[in-house]
C-alpha cells in the first residue's frame, strides 16, 4: 500500500526558504500572505497490506531518515 | 523568578560559581540574570580553563595589527592591505545536525571577519570524523560537506583548502573547524570596543527566534546517552540573509557612522552587548521590546540567550540612524534601535516597562571564574626497535599502493569538488595542494593559506605534536613560495577537568608557542573547544593551526605537480628514518607506540628559508613538503598531481629503505629542478648548510622504485582517488 | 560597447563578470534589481550566484523581480542577453529560454573545469570564434538541463543548442557530462539567438594564472562581434 508523509520544519525553527517565498508573494501583490512554511512530501509504496503496520513502519523511517527530529516534524497522512 | 542552586546547576554552573554570583550581586539573580551568567561564564565564552595558558602565547610581531581579543586577528600584508582571519570550532552542533551545524559554523566565522570591515576572500576547514566503519561516519561526513558547501557557495566565497581525517577517537565527537580570511584596508578596520555615552545601540540582520538557546553552554557540555532530549533547537543558517548582511555592513562601513560593531555569535545578544560595553568601560541599556522577534511571546530570557544567526549589534554615532536604516532597508534586513550606551558600567534590560535585569559589567567579564586546573605531563615514549625481519616480507611498491589508498592519505577530491573554490576569480591554487592561494584582487600580491593538525603525534607526545603542527603549517606555506606571516589556532580537546586531557592541552599549547616564537610566526586569533567527550571517551588532542603567507609576486608561485621529464628530484633536509608513529608503522606494521618525530627548530627554519631563496631565484619547478607517509608518499602525490611518473635511484644511504622512504622526519621537502640548474641549487644549499639527497628523476608515466616497476601513473591516480569516492557513493 | 550586469540579492558572480567585461573593453554598469529600468546597453548579463537564496527553485524568485520586465522587453526587441549559471536558470524561469535546470544527476554541487564544444557560429556570441572546444569552469548544484521532446526537437531544428559538454578532443559522452544534462547540453540560445544561457562560467577562466584562460576566446570574440 501507499503511505504519504509530509516533513516540515518544527514550529519556531527558522525557515529561510519559506520566508523568501512569503516576501516574494507579498511583492507580487499577494499582500494577504502572512507566513509561508514549506516542507517535503513523500509518496512511499510499501509491500505491507495492513494499514496500521505499514504506517508503523513508515513512522520508523521518518524517525530514522526522513526527518531530523532536532529541527523537523513529520506527519503521516 | 527567583533562582536557586539547583537551577544554576541545570544551567551548567557549578555550586561555587552560583554562590560567587550571589556574593558579587549581593542577592540572588533572577532567571534572566542567571541565564546571562551561565552564558558568560561557561567555558566557551569565558575561557575559564584555558585563559592562564593562552595568555602566554606569542602574539606579537612586526606584521601584527590586531592580536587575540577581537573578533579576529589582523595582519599587515603591505601597501594599505591587511588580512583579517580566524578559525573557530562548531563541533557539538555538527554532531547533532551535521548540515546546519557545519553551515552555521561557516556563517559564524565569516561574520567574525566582516564585522571588522573585511570582505571575506577565502574559506578553509579542518574536519575530523570517526572510523570509516562507524555507522554514523558516512552521514556525518556527507552532511558536514554539504553544509560547508551550502553556506560558503551561496555566500560566493571560495573554499580554497582544508583537511579531513578519520580516527575512531572522533566516533562520538566529530570536529568541524571553519576558517575565514578577509581583506581590509588597514586604515578602515572596525573594532568591537564601544565609546561614548548615549550612543544608539542598533540591532540589524535576521529576526530573533528561539534557536539554539544555550548553544554556548551546549558547546561546553559532555555528551551522554540522552543527547537528543537534552538538545535545544539547533540554529538554522540562512546564507542568503548573511550575504545581504555582508553587503549591507560593508556599505555602511564606507561611511563614518559606526563606532563599534560586533556579531551575535555564541550567547547572542548577551555576549555581544556585554563585550562591547566591557571593552569600552561603559554601561549599556537595552529595551528588549524593540528586538525584532520571529516568534510570539518571547521572554527576556529567550531574547537574551537566543543564538539565531545572521545578526549584528552596532553602536552608531548620534544622528546617523536614518542614514544607516536606509542601507538596511535597501538590503531588506531588520533594523532597530534597541538601546543606548550609558556611564553606569552596568547592563540594564527593560521589558514591558520593567527593569528585568541589572548586572555590573565587570562582574560578568573580568570577574568571570578562572581556573588553574590540575594537569599531568606526558612522558616521551620510548623509541621502538623495529625488527628488520618484519620488512623482509614487504615490497616498497605494495606498501605504497596500500598507503595511497588509506582514508587519511587518499585524495579528498570528492569533498572539495563540492565547494566552490573559484568564485571571485582570484584562486590560483585550489584545494588538494600544499596551500590554497588567492590573489589580492587587482594587485600582484597573493596570500597562501593552509590548515593543519596532527592528532596522532599530539596524542603520543603533546609537546612535540604542538611544535610539529606549527612547523608543518609553515612548510605548507613555504612550499608554494610564500613567506609565512601569522597563524590562528583552534584548540580541540577533551575534558579539562581530567588531568590527562588538561595536560594534553597545556603541553600542546606550550609546543605551539615554542615553535611560533622560534619561527617568528605569531598567533593572532583562536578558539578553544573543550569537552569533546562522549560517555567518558575523549578525542585525541587535535589543535588545528591555520596559517597565512604572503607572495609579493603571485607569478612566482610554486605548485606541487611534477612538470617536466628528466627533471631532478631532490629531498631537502636530513632523513634519519623515524618510523615511530608513522603511517607506515601504524598501518602496515600495526605498531602504535613510540614517540613522534623530533622537531629541530633550527633546521626547520633554515631549510624553509633556504627553499624560499631557491624559489626566489626561480630555480624550483615544483615543491612539496614531506609529511605523512614520508618521501615516497610525497613524491607520489606530486606525480599524481602532475600526471607524471618518476624513477627513484638506488639508495646511497646506510639506513634501511623502508626507514628511508616511509620515515616521517620533519623539516623536509621534495623539490623538482631542471638538470641545468643543479649546480646553482647545490651551491645555495651548501652555503646555507642544508642537507639534501638526490633521489631520482621525473618520467613520462612510468614509476620505477629500486628498479622494481610499480605501476603506471594512471593506476596510481585512480588508486588514490577511488577510496573516498567508493566509500561515499558505492 | 555598453554592458549592464544585473545584481539580484544573492548574486555573487557580478563582480567577476564585470572584471571580465571591462578587461575586454566593455563599458559596464551595475544595475540593482529594484531599479525600474536598465540604462542603454548593447548587452545585458544575468550573472551567477544564488539569487534570493535560490529558494523555491533556482532562479524562480528572480524571475519575478521588478527589473526582469525590462530584461524581457530588451530581449524581445532583439537585445543581447547573456545568462551564466544562475543567470541561465533565471532565463528558463522567465520563459525566455525553454526547459529547466534540475539538480545534478549525482546530487552534489560540482566545481571543476569542463570542456564544451561550440555547436553554432551563426550568432553574435560565437561568430568567428578562434577556438571551438573551450575549457571553461562549472560551479553549480542545478545544471542538469531538461526539456520536453518537442522543445528539444525545436532546439535541434533551429540550431539552438549553443554549447555541449565534451572532452578535450570534442568527443561527447556521458563520461564527460558532469551533471546528467539532456543531450550533454551546457548552453542554449533563444530562437533568434540573441539570448544565450549557459552553465559554464567563462568569466572565471580569463587569465593563465587561473585554471584555464579559454574564457578569453569567448569575451574577445564577443567584443569583436560588436565592432
Amino acid at each position: 500500500m501507499k503511505v504519504n508523509v509530509i516533513v516540515t520544519l518544527k514550529e519556531g525553527v527558522l525557515d529561510p526558504q519559506g520566508k523568501a517565498i512569503q516576501q516574494t508573494l507579498n511583492g507580487m501583490s499577494f499582500s494577504e500572505v502572512k507566513e509561508v512554511r514549506q516542507g517535503k512530501y513523500f509518496d512511499i509504496e510499501v509491500n505491507i497490506e495492513d494499514e496500521k503496520k505499514a504506517k508503523a513502519k513508515v513512522e520508523e523511517m521518518c524517525k530514522k531518515l526522513l526527518a531530523n527530529l532536532v529541527i523537523e516534524d513529520y506527519k503521516i497522512l | 523568578m527567583e533562582t536557586n542552586e539547583q537551577i544554576a546547576i541545570e544551567h551548567g554552573l557549578k555550586k561555587e560559581e552560583y554562590s560567587k554570583i550571589c556574593d558579587l550581586l549581593k542577592r540572588n539573580p533572577n532567571l534572566t540574570e542567571l541565564g546571562i551568567f551561565s552564558a558568560m561564564w561557561n567555558e566557551h565564552c569565558s575561557y575559564k580553563s584555558s585563559k592562564i595558558h593562552l595568555k602566554k602565547l606569542n602574539s606579537k610581531g612586526k606584521k601584527v595589527i590586531q592580536g587575540p581579543g577581537e573578533n579576529a586577528g589582523v595582519i599587515d600584508i603591505e601597501d594599505d592591505d591587511a588580512i583579517v582571519f580566524k578559525i573557530e570550532s562548531h563541533n557539538h552542533p555538527s554532531f547533532i545536525e551535521p548540515y546546519q551545524g557545519a553551515a552555521t559554523g561557516v556563517g559564524g566565522i565569516m561574520r567574525d571577519v566582516f564585522t571588522m570591515g573585511a570582505r571575506p576572500i577565502a574559506n578553509l576547514n579542518s574536519i575530523h570524523f570517526g572510523s570509516p566503519q562507524h555507522p554514523k561516519t558516512k552521514n556525518l561526513l556527507r552532511g558536514v560537506v554539504k553544509g560547508i558547501g551550502g553556506y560558503g557557495n551561496c555566500m560566493g566565497i571560495p573554499t580554497v583548502g582544508g583537511q579531513t581525517s578519520f580516527d575512531e577517537s572522533y566516533n562520538g565527537n566529530i570536529l568541524v573547524n571553519a576558517m575565514t580570511l578577509g581583506l581590509v584596508n588597514k586604515n578602515k578596520i572596525f573594532y568591537s570596543k564601544a565609546a561614548g555615552i548615549n550612543k544608539p545601540v542598533i540591532y540589524v540582520g535576521s529576526k530573533t527566534g528561539r534557536d539554539g538557546i544555550h548553544g554556548a553552554s551546549m558547546a561546553s557540555a559532555i555528551f551522554d546517552d540522552k543527547i537528543e532530549e537534552k538538545k535545544p533547537t539547533v540554529q538554522v543558517g540562512d546564507p542568503f540573509t548573511e550575504k545581504l548582511l555582508l553587503e549591507a555592513c560593508l556599505e555602511l562601513m564606507e561611511g563614518k557612522s559606526i563606532i563599534s560593531i560586533q556579531d551575535m555569535g555564541a550567547a547572542g545578544l548577551t555576549s555581544s552587548s556585554i563585550e562591547m560595553a566591557s571593552k569600552g568601560n561603559l554601561g549599556i541599556k537595552l529595551n528588549l521590546n524593540k528586538v525584532p522577534c520571529r516568534e510570539e511571546k518571547m521572554t527576556p530570557y529567550e531574547i537574551m540567550l537566543s543564538e539565531s544567526q545572521e545578526r549584528m549589534l552596532i553602536v552608531l554615532e548620534n544622528g546617523k540612524e536614518n542614514e544607516a536604516k536606509k542601507i538596511f532597508d535597501k538590503w531588506n534586513l531588520d533594523f532597530a534601535v534597541i538601546g543606548k550606551t550609558t556611564d553606569s558600567k552596568k547592563i540594564e534590560l527593560f521589558f514591558n516597562n520593567n527593569k528585568v535585569a541589572e548586572i555590573p559589567i565587570n562582574i560578568l567579564a573580568e570577574n568571570a571564574p578562572v581556573y588553574d586546573r590540575k594537569w599531568k605531563k606526558t612522558k616521551l615514549p620510548q623509541r621502538i626497535k623495529f625488527n628488520k625481519n618484519d620488512f623482509k616480507k614487504l615490497k616498497i611498491s605494495d606498501v605504497l599502493k596500500k598507503i595511497l589508498h588509506l582514508p587519511n592519505i587518499a585524495s579528498k577530491e570528492w569533498i572539495w569538488q563540492q565547494y566552490d573554490h573559484t568564485v571571485m576569480g582570484d584562486t590560483i591554487q585550489k584545494p588538494g595542494s600544499d596551500s590554497g592561494v588567492v590573489r589580492v584582487h587587482g594587485t600582484n600580491k597573493a596570500v597562501a593559506t593552509s590548515v593543519d593538525s596532527s592528532a596522532i603525534y599530539c596524542y603520543s607526545h603533546p609537546l612535540t605534536g604542538g611544535k610539529q603542527i606549527v612547523c608543518e603549517n609553515w612548510r605548507n606555506l613555504i612550499s608554494c613560495g610564500s613567506k609565512p606571516i601569522a597563524i590562528t589556532n583552534c584548540l580541540n580537546f577533551g575534558n579539562p577537568e581530567k588531568e590527562k586531557n588538561m595536560g594534553e592541552f597545556v603541553e600542546c599549547v606550550e609546543g605551539i608557542n615554542e615553535a611560533s616564537k622560534y619561527l617568528d610566526y605569531p598567533i593572532v586569533s583562536g578558539n578553544v573547544s573543550f569537552y569533546n567527550e562522549t560517555k567518558d571517551k575523549g578525542i585525541k588532542p587535535t589543535p588545528a593551526i591555520g596559517g597565512i603567507g604572503l607572495l609579493k609576486d603571485y607569478k612566482k608561485m610554486i605548485t606541487m605537480d611534477l612538470k617536466n621529464n628528466k627533471n631532478l628530484l631532490l629531498v631537502i633536509g636530513k632523513t634519519e628514518g623515524h618510523l615511530d608513529q608513522s603511517v607506515f608503522a601504524i598501518n602496515i606494521l600495526n605498531e602504535k607506540k613510540g614517540p613522534p618525530p623530533e622537531i629541530n627548530l633550527f633546521n626547520e627554519k633554515n631549510n624553509g628559508e633556504t627553499l624560499l631563496k631557491l624559489i626566489g631565484e626561480g630555480l624550483i619547478n615544483s615543491a612539496h613538503d614531506v609529511s605523512l607517509g614520508g618521501i615516497i608518499t610525497a613524491v607520489s602525490k606530486m606525480a599524481i598531481k602532475g600526471k607524471k611518473g618518476f624513477k627513484l635511484n638506488n639508495l646511497k644511504v646506510l639506513i634501511n629503505k623502508f626507514h628511508y622512504y616511509y620515515g616521517e622526519d620533519q623539516g623536509r621537502y621534495v623539490i623538482e629542478i631542471a638538470p641545468n640548474n643543479l649546480t646553482k641549487v647545490q651551491k645555495i644549499l651548501k652555503s646555507n648548510s642544508v642537507h639534501y639527497d638526490d633521489i631520482g628523476i621525473v618520467t613520462e608515466n612510468e614509476i620505477l622504485i629500486d628498479k622494481e616497476p610499480v605501476l603506471n601513473i594512471n593506476d596510481l591516480i585512480k588508486f588514490n582517488k577511488s577510496w573516498l569516492e567508493d566509500y561515499m557513493d558505492k | 560597447m555598453k554592458s549592464s550586469v544585473i545584481i539580484f540579492p544573492g548574486s555573487n558572480c557580478d563582480r567577476d563578470m564585470e572584471v571580465a567585461l571591462k578587461k575586454f573593453g566593455f563599458k559596464n554598469q551595475m544595475v540593482w534589481h529594484n531599479d525600474s529600468g536598465i540604462p542603454k546597453s548593447d548587452l545585458i548579463v544575468l550573472p551567477g550566484g544564488f539569487s534570493y537564496g535560490d529558494y523555491l527553485r533556482c532562479g524562480s524568485i528572480a524571475a519575478k523581480s521588478k527589473i526582469i520586465k525590462s530584461v524581457i522587453d530588451f530581449a524581445n526587441s532583439g537585445g543581447l542577453v547573456l545568462g551564466i549559471c544562475n543567470g541561465f536558470q533565471i532565463l528558463t524561469e522567465t520563459g525566455l529560454l525553454p526547459g529547466i535546470l534540475q539538480q545534478n544527476k549525482y546530487q552534489k554541487f560540482i566545481c571543476k573545469n569542463v570542456y564544451v564544444k561550440v555547436n553554432d557560429t551563426g550568432n553574435k556570441y560565437f561568430k568567428n570564434i578562434k577556438k571551438k572546444i573551450l575549457e571553461l569552469h562549472i560551479a553549480h548544484n542545478e545544471g542538469n538541463y531538461f526539456c520536453s521532446e518537442n522543445e528539444l526537437k525545436s532546439l535541434n531544428n533551429n540550431n539552438q543548442i549553443a554549447v555541449t559538454y565534451c572532452n578535450e578532443n570534442g568527443m561527447e559522452s556521458s563520461e564527460f557530462n558532469p551533471n546528467g544534462a539532456l543531450c550533454n547540453i551546457a548552453g542554449i540560445f533563444s530562437k533568434n539567438k540573441n539570448i544565450l544561457g549557459m552553465m559554464p562560467h567563462p568569466e572565471r577562466v580569463i587569465d593563465k594564472s587561473l585554471s584555464s584562460n579559454d574564457g578569453n576566446f569567448f569575451f574577445q570574440n564577443l567584443v569583436e562581434n560588436f565592432k
